[in-house]
């Protein structure tokens, strides 16, 4: 019902061209979808009945809008900007996904519009878009849940206010690289703090975000960086279950029991894969595709081709820099052509002091080159740096192994 | 919908009329100002004078109000003047004010709320 839900909402979006009302009206439809289906079974077209109860329910709003907007025009005419017209209709339409393509991808869109903030990006994309309550999406980023409510509604009246537009932008491309960017923050989140708060009814926002990504690339057929990151998102959920050990501790990729890793994805995430590099339009998703597929399919991690990697690192590193690349490429570097390479790289890498993977990457390079004094010291300053429980029972554990024995 | 562009940065000595450089320096704001009156997007708009001319008079609750010298806000960067345009939503907004000729500095693009002399 969540898809159902979000398919009506972006055709009522467009028709009224108000996400607001539209949001409203289906919440409401849907709370009497529950009711009504319950008492009386499900109708034979269900997104049908929920369109057709939120629309009558957005034209009743309107209606009596516009009744205390006229008893408005009388008393203070000046306040009035444009007459609303609740009775102009159109022809009804059908809620059918092959219809609803341009709707959706208005509205994913519109919900990750730069004049809004990444925060308040994410959150109205699985509140709009994947159809997540308040509630799910508070509990699966840890924030009161009034905090997330506050932050939808005033990101709606900002929407209206500002005039921000429900259509496809002339600017298309750039609009799905920022469309791309929240997905991949979503899919990241589902995927860093599983096992670090062990909440039941946590939804799997790395889930979340593979279907969302899935339905991006129906609206966007073929579009090579959408399947790079599809790709990318499956070869990681593929290795998911091999990340944690029994204590839900993070287990490294080198010592992951591979067998546990989930053949099927991988495969499916290959052959997107092949067909995004095939189109021959290179981008940071493919290329991050690329990196997962060559750990992805190595058969053992000493079968793993580190040169591909690091070269595929360096160009990853041109076409978007990050410090999360800059040490993903030393570490790359070190295993292709020895720790001192890779320490090379971090070295050369400035503004990072303050960055605990970056004291971590160096630490383990160091262990890696002999020295463990120095990469314990590396670990402490690490372990200083993050408050993430996984993380943290990683570092001390690497620290407590790097102790000399007494 | 109707918006205003407040466009602040540093101030930069700008060439006076007559000077050598005057010309250079007004034709893409007049190209700018043209490219509004053609496409229907032009309320109002002005350079304002260099922040050292502001008075500033100030308001508080019980009190008169005071003068003082100078901008309401001592910043590196100063208002150095706006437009009022009409817009068909924010997107065509924010294309029109990445247009500002300014070679650096911000464009704070803001709905405008009750315009007295709006047209109906």
């Amino acid at each position: 019902m969540r898809e159902q839900g979000g398919h009506v909402l972006a055709l009522l979006a467009a028709r009224f061209d108000d996400v607001d009302l539209a949001d409203d009206c289906v919440q409401d439809a849907l709370v009497q979808a529950v009711e009504t289906w319950t008492a009386q079974g499900i109708p034979a077209n269900p997104p049908g009945w929920l369109y057709t109860v939120a629309h009558n329910r957005a034209v009743d709003r309107l209606r009596r809008a516009a009744a205390a907007e006229r008893r408005l025009r009388a008393a203070a005419p000046q306040l009035i900007p444009s007459p609303l017209d609740p009775d102009e209709e159109r022809e009804e339409l059908v809620v059918d996904e092959r219809e609803v393509g341009d709707e959706q991808l208005r509205l994913m869109l519109l919900c990750c519009h730069p004049a809004l903030d990444r925060d308040t990006q994410v959150a109205l994309t699985l509140r709009l878009v994947g159809g997540l309550t308040t509630a799910e999406i508070a509990s699966a980023y840890l924030v009161p849940e009034p905090t997330l409510a506050q932050r939808i509604v005033r990101a709606k009246r900002k929407i209206r206010a500002a005039g921000i537009p429900l259509r496809v932008p002339a600017r298309l491309e750039e609009r799905v690289g920022a469309l791309l960017s929240v997905l991949l923050l979503i899919f990241n989140e589902g995927y860093l703090s599983r096992g670090g708060h062990a909440d039941a009814v946590r939804v799997d926002l790395a889930d979340a975000a593979i279907g969302l990504t899935e339905r991006t690339l129906r609206l966007l057929p073929g579009h090579p960086e959408v399947e790079g990151l599809l790709a990318l998102q499956l070869y990681h959920r593929a290795r998911m279950s091999g990340r944690l050990d029994a204590a839900g501790d993070l287990v490294l990729l080198e010592r992951q029991d591979r067998t546990a890793w989930d053949g099927a994805l991988i495969a499916r995430a290959n052959t997107l894969l092949a067909r995004a590099l095939d189109r021959n339009v290179p981008g940071p998703c493919q290329v991050q595709a690329f990196i997962a597929s060559l750990h992805a399919n190595a058969p053992t991690a000493a079968d793993t081709d580190w040169p591909a990697i690091a070269h595929a690192y360096t160009r990853l590193a041109e076409l978007a820099p990050s410090p999360v690349v800059t040490l993903n490429r030393a570490v790359a570097i070190a295993m292709a052509d020895g720790p001192r390479a890779g320490l090379a790289v971090l070295d050369g890498a400035g503004g990072l002091e303050r960055y605990h993977l970056w004291h971590a990457a160096r630490a383990e390079l160091l262990a890696r080159a002999g020295e463990p004094e120095r990469a314990r010291e590396g670990f402490e300053r690490a372990l200083r740096l993050t408050s993430n429980p996984a993380e943290q029972r990683h570092l001390r554990g690497r620290i407590r192994e790097l102790s000399p024995r007494t | 919908m109707e918006y205003m562009f407040v466009i602040a940065g540093e101030e930069y000595p700008a060439p006076a009329p007559g000077e050598p450089g005057f010309q250079e320096y007004l034709q893409p704001w007049l190209d700018y100002a043209k490219r509004l009156m053609d496409g229907g997007h032009w309320i109002s708009g002005a350079s304002l004078a260099p922040s050292a001319t502001a008075t500033t008079v100030r308001k508080a609750f019980g009190a008169e109000p005071a003068v003082v010298d100078g901008p309401f806000m001592e910043t590196k960067e100063q208002l150095g003047g706006y437009y009022v345009v009409r817009a068909a939503d924010l997107d065509e907004a924010l294309e029109l004010a990445a247009a500002i000729p300014i070679p650096a500095g911000t464009v704070e693009v803001r709905p405008l709320g009750y315009r007295p002399d709006a047209e109906r």
